[in-house]
């Protein structure tokens, strides 16, 4: 056969096609963006040009819309080591070893094909932290579902986790945790946020830069195919409810490929460290972004030859090769003259290992395909998108709300913890986790369920806490506050742990930019998390950002997920969120006061959320962590559980339910306050014998703590409160929390 | 004891059975699908995960490596062969022990922490135990679900090749088998992961019995 | 050259899960009078040979020793030259 004589791009348009019939306007270019295309160029772009000036330039691989807010984050402490812009974020953690972890985004695909769009999710931020030179040891998701009434949410959840653990467990790497929340704003706008968390001596560490003139680029992993083509543009694009036809975007991941990649690039980086001198991920817009980023970053030039990269269809086009999303593929750059025993390496895994390319000096991106210069363009150009000045207006919703409290109804309170507790945002969600292995590499300490998981770090006394969180209900209320809270909330759970947090990660998932109103809470969002960020020391490292998120011109709630890892220095402090000891005594950190805006009683019981959220005094919810944190590292805590959706009444019955204990408890407040809705607060037990030592720390600190009651064996869950009584069997209670789900998805 | 720990591409549990042999100062080499020569050692272990992606069957093309032929002889030697998960896939595709595994009665992947009933505590692996004893070991896996024909079911219960049994039958099993050796009783495949359970640590020390069984086993081999 | 279309089904007397699960999802989407569903595995071989005599022996040797597990699997195929 001899494909090699006929032009796989004889039939692509014409540069003045491209301008005539505005082709580029399909792939997501602005008349505006093409006109500065035309003029940097001084010529019309062809077809391979106009298609990687839209990708680049597609929201999802510049940020362009993003930026002016992502800007506003805070990344610098003593721990960083690496901050915002690469493959993931560094943090030290003493003894020459560091923490890498991202979150990323797979919204779009998930919905369109919920099983190989998550997976290829876990897929691809598994290679960034690789890329990096880590070993990843943990996965985490936070998940967000329409109702599960709707036939098509349970199948997209089905198919979701599926495609988590069928990739996730055949790589081998443990799923800690997350969370996952319903409402009917993600019914045609599933979220999958995946986070991943690796491990890397500080003198591995790699980066993804192209430095060094006459260094080689190299081309490993899985072939390019059609998968996937523009799926950049394809992201940053809104959903129409009438126009579900677009699957060509959709890749399909392939886990053992993968783990063949991953085991290799990081025995290349052990035994060959010196030669490469960066890596990176093929993620969106492929090779194109890949190679371009690299050398932007490094401030040099590109030059690609197209046809020595491994192809698995035939005729591909340049465009189609620099755009295509096939999974497991990795770029390298190695020192000149030291190619060959690195492409041997991966060879011998059973890989492909090619040398595709050369860095230059001049700042230009080069491909050249069949012995011709298909792109030719100033790579800083090319790698800037311009950046639109969009308007940001505060919501109607917001200024019209009511300064006023819900006031829930909770004549039968009994009745009302047992109906929230089978909420599906709070109901168990182990019938869904049992499907991801959590236990691989056997490093897993605290499994998916506590308040985060934990994984020890072997040979040393060190472990890692994990969790990821956000309530997107009191971001729609407030998208600072909300955004302080997300981060108050991810503390909280590491905090439980004996871990102190260390740093985050994010992903923002919005509606429009092009919308003020949401434009507007994407600003606010990070600049709450921002504010608790600094306040608690835990830098923003890495992150990822997930627009237009809408259907039929309706946005999801404003969603800024956040990933936060907590360092805890000796494992034997590690706590878990249940009760572990008959006779313990229960404590309360922290207030609670009328906070029912925005929280799952107001939602289950007037089916709305609304109303102005609660002030929040982010200095008594980190004086709380703080004791919390004293009180374990003393030694004096056997459980630890942070309050969260559902309140003190669900905190406490979901402490029972591991061990089957029950709880005789006095609560100083309303039983309707026994519901409320605010971070930072923490319910801890004691072993009697300690008590006095614990009570003396109370006194010692500016959080407030009150006694709240003991666990008991008997098997019922019985709180008096200022002005009646909660009194369930822990059974039924336990039985409510654990059936909702099956039940649910069951239907 | 000398034991070789076997990595295919696509294992994952190999570190992790590595590890916990480490535990009890076992002397363990890693070894990939090209071993050819596996004499010297006492016990070999076939780790979990999805070797080459657990494509076509969970097992299937393992079979076919190098050191699956290597395992056959020393099987018919007499040493130690024990395969874990997907270990124990790739022992029932390579014909050492019989039956096959095939997707859990409840289609999906299952990560779980089950109890297991001491069936036969004679074995090479259960002799540090007593018969009717319950250990909580950790599982995870799609496709455990033990099937044979009849007679060779009647057969493996007769010889008390049934080594555990789960206490409830988490993947549909036939007669709750969660792990058989072979006629001779050197070869053994179990769904459950015993290498994961053995420090304190992790909440679960419960499978150090096993490893404690092996190597006492092993060592009444040496002395006699 | 010759394509050899295999289909690997489970033999009747083995319990399939997922065609049990299918089989239930299909009820409930209210497709009425289902009998029965079976999941199997279908294959596309490309190969040459002296005669379709000789390949149909190689789709056969090939297909029992790799192909299917004998305690659960059976198999059918078609072959026809291309």
């Amino acid at each position: 056969m001899s494909t090699q004589q006929t032009n796989p791009m004889a039939n692509e348009p014409s540069p003045d096609m491209i301008a005539e019939k505005r082709i580029y306007a399909d792939w997501g270019l602005t008349d505006h963006e093409y006109d500065l295309i035309v003029d940097h160029l001084g010529r019309r772009p062809n077809y391979t040009e106009a298609g990687i000036f839209s990708g680049m330039w597609s929201e999802h691989c510049s940020y362009k819309k993003s930026k002016p807010a992502l800007r506003k984050f805070w990344s610098k402490n003593e721990r960083v080591l690496q901050g915002p812009g690469e493959g993931a974020g560094i943090l030290d953690i003493g003894d020459g070893q560091a923490v890498v972890f991202k979150a990323e985004s797979h919204n779009h695909p998930s919905f369109v094909e919920p099983y190989e769009g998550a997976a290829t999710g876990v897929g691809g931020i598994l290679r960034d932290i690789f890329s990096m030179g880590a070993q990843p040891i943990a996965v985490l998701d936070s998940l967000r579902f329409g109702q599960l009434d709707n036939a098509k949410t349970r199948q997209i959840v089905d198919g979701v986790i599926a495609g988590i653990a069928g990739y996730g467990n055949a790589i081998g790497i443990p799923n800690l945790g997350g969370e996952i929340a319903f409402d009917e704003s993600y019914a045609g706008n599933p979220l999958v946020n995946v986070m991943s968390v690796g491990l890397v001596n500080q003198n591995e560490m790699k980066v993804g830069q192209a430095k060094g003139s006459g260094n080689t680029i190299i081309y490993v992993g899985a072939k390019t195919g059609r998968d996937g083509i523009n799926g950049a543009s394809f992201a940053s694009a809104e959903f129409s409810s009438t126009e579900e036809s677009d699957r060509s975007a959709v890749q399909v991941g392939d886990p053992f490929l993968e783990k063949l990649v991953m085991d290799a690039t990081i025995d290349a980086i052990k035994k060959y460290g010196k030669s490469i001198i960066g890596i990176q991920d093929m993620g969106a817009a492929g090779l194109l972004s890949s190679s371009s980023e690299m050398a932007s970053k490094a401030g040099t030039g590109i030059e690609l030859n197209l046809d020595l990269v491994p192809q698995r269809e035939a005729a591909l086009t340049p465009y189609e090769l620099m755009l295509s999303e096939s999974q497991e593929r990795m770029l390298l750059v190695v020192q000149k003259g030291e190619e060959q025993p690195v492409i041997d390496l991966f060879e011998k895994a059973g890989l492909d290992a090619v040398a595709v390319g050369t860095v230059t000096d001049d700042g230009r991106y080069r491909l050249n395909f069949h012995g011709e210069t298909v792109a030719d363009v100033d790579i800083d150009f090319l790698t800037n998108a311009p950046e639109p000045k969009l308007a940001q207006e505060e919501p109607a919703r917001l200024k019209e709300a009511s300064a006023s409290q819900y006031q829930p109804n909770v004549a039968d309170a009994n009745q009302v913890l047992l109906d929230l507790l089978a909420q599906p945002t709070i109901a168990s969600k182990a019938s869904l986790f049992r499907h991801f292995d959590s236990q691989v590499r056997a490093d897993t300490v605290v499994k998916p369920g506590g308040d985060a998981g934990v994984t020890r770090i072997r040979g040393t006394k060190k472990a890692l806490a994990m969790t990821t969180d956000v309530n997107s209900r009191y971001a729609y209320l407030n998208p600072f506050v909300g955004g302080q809270m997300a981060v108050t909330e991810a503390a909280s759970n590491l905090v439980t742990t004996g871990a102190l947090p260390i740093g985050m990660t994010d992903c923002l998932n919005f509606g429009s930019p092009d919308n003020p109103e949401v434009y507007y809470e994407l600003h606010q969002s990070v600049e709450g998390i921002t504010d608790m960020a600094k306040r608690l020391n835990t830098p923003v490292i890495s992150g990822n950002v997930s627009l237009y998120n809408e259907t039929d011109n309706k946005a999801i709630l404003p969603t800024a997920m956040v990933g936060m890892v907590g360092l805890i220095a000796d494992n034997k402090n590690i706590t878990r969120a249940e009760f572990q000891n008959d006779g313990d005594q229960v404590y309360l950190v922290g207030t609670i006061g009328d906070t029912f805006n925005g929280s799952e009683i107001q939602k289950m019981q007037t089916g709305e959320i609304a109303g102005q959220l609660a002030d929040f005094d982010v200095d008594a919810a980190q004086a709380n962590q703080d004791f919390v944190l004293q009180a374990i590292d003393a030694g004096l805590v056997t459980s630890a559980h942070d309050l969260s959706e559902g309140g003190l009444g669900v905190a406490l019955a979901e402490a029972t339910f591991p061990n089957d204990f029950g709880l005789q408890a006095d609560f100083a407040g309303t039983t309707a306050q026994l519901f409320a809705e605010v971070p930072g607060r923490f319910v801890l037990s004691v072993p009697s014998k300690q008590a006095t030592a614990f009570e003396q720390k109370m006194t010692e600190t500016k959080a407030v703590v009150a006694k709240l009651g003991q666990v008991t064996k008997d098997t019922v869950i019985a709180i008096q409160t200022k002005d009646g009584q909660v009194t369930v069997d822990q059974k039924a209670a336990k039985a409510s929390y654990q059936n909702a789900i099956p039940q649910l998805m069951a239907e | 004891m000398k034991a070789a720990v076997i990595t295919f591409p696509g294992s994952n549990c190999d570190m992790d059975m590595y590890h916990a042999l480490e535990s009890f100062d076992v002397d363990v080499d890693l070894l990939d699908d090209q071993a050819s020569d596996l004499s010297a050692y006492d016990a070999i272990f076939i780790p979990g995960g999805f070797s080459y992606g657990d494509y076509l069957r969970s097992g299937a093309v393992a079979k076919f490596s190098p050191a699956m032929d290597a395992v056959k002889v020393a099987a018919e030697n007499g040493q130690l062969v024990v395969g874990i998960c997907n270990g124990f896939q790739i022992l029932t595709e390579a014909g050492l022990l019989p039956g096959q595994l095939l997707v859990n009665e409840q289609p999906g992947f299952i990560c779980d922490e089950v109890n297991l009933v001491v069936e036969n505590p004679d074995s090479n692996f259960t002799n540090t135990m007593s018969k009717g004893d319950v250990l909580k070991v950790p599982i995870a896996h799609g496709e455990g679900n033990y099937v044979t024909d009849e007679v060779t079911l009647k057969e493996l219960e007769d010889n008390h090749q049934v080594i555990f049994r789960y206490q409830e039958n988490v993947n549909g099993s036939m007669n709750k088998i969660a792990g058989i050796t072979n006629k001779a009783g050197n070869v053994y495949g179990m769904m459950p992961h015993p290498e994961r359970a053995v420090d304190a640590l992790t909440g679960n020390d419960s499978g150090r019995a096993f490893f404690e069984s092996l190597l006492h086993a092993v060592d009444q081999k040496a002395r006699a | 050259m010759y394509l050899a279309k295999i289909y690997v089904t489970y033999k009747p007397s083995i319990l399939d899960p997922q065609g049990v699960v299918i089989k239930s999802a299909l009820e409930r989407l209210e497709y009425q009078g289902i009998e029965d569903v079976s999941q199997g595995k279908y294959f596309q071989v490309k190969l040459t040979g002296a005669d379709k005599a000789a390949v149909a022996k190689e789709v056969e040797s090939l297909v029992e020793e790799l192909l299917i597990n004998h305690n659960t699997e059976t198999y059918t195929y078609d072959l026809e030259e291309i």
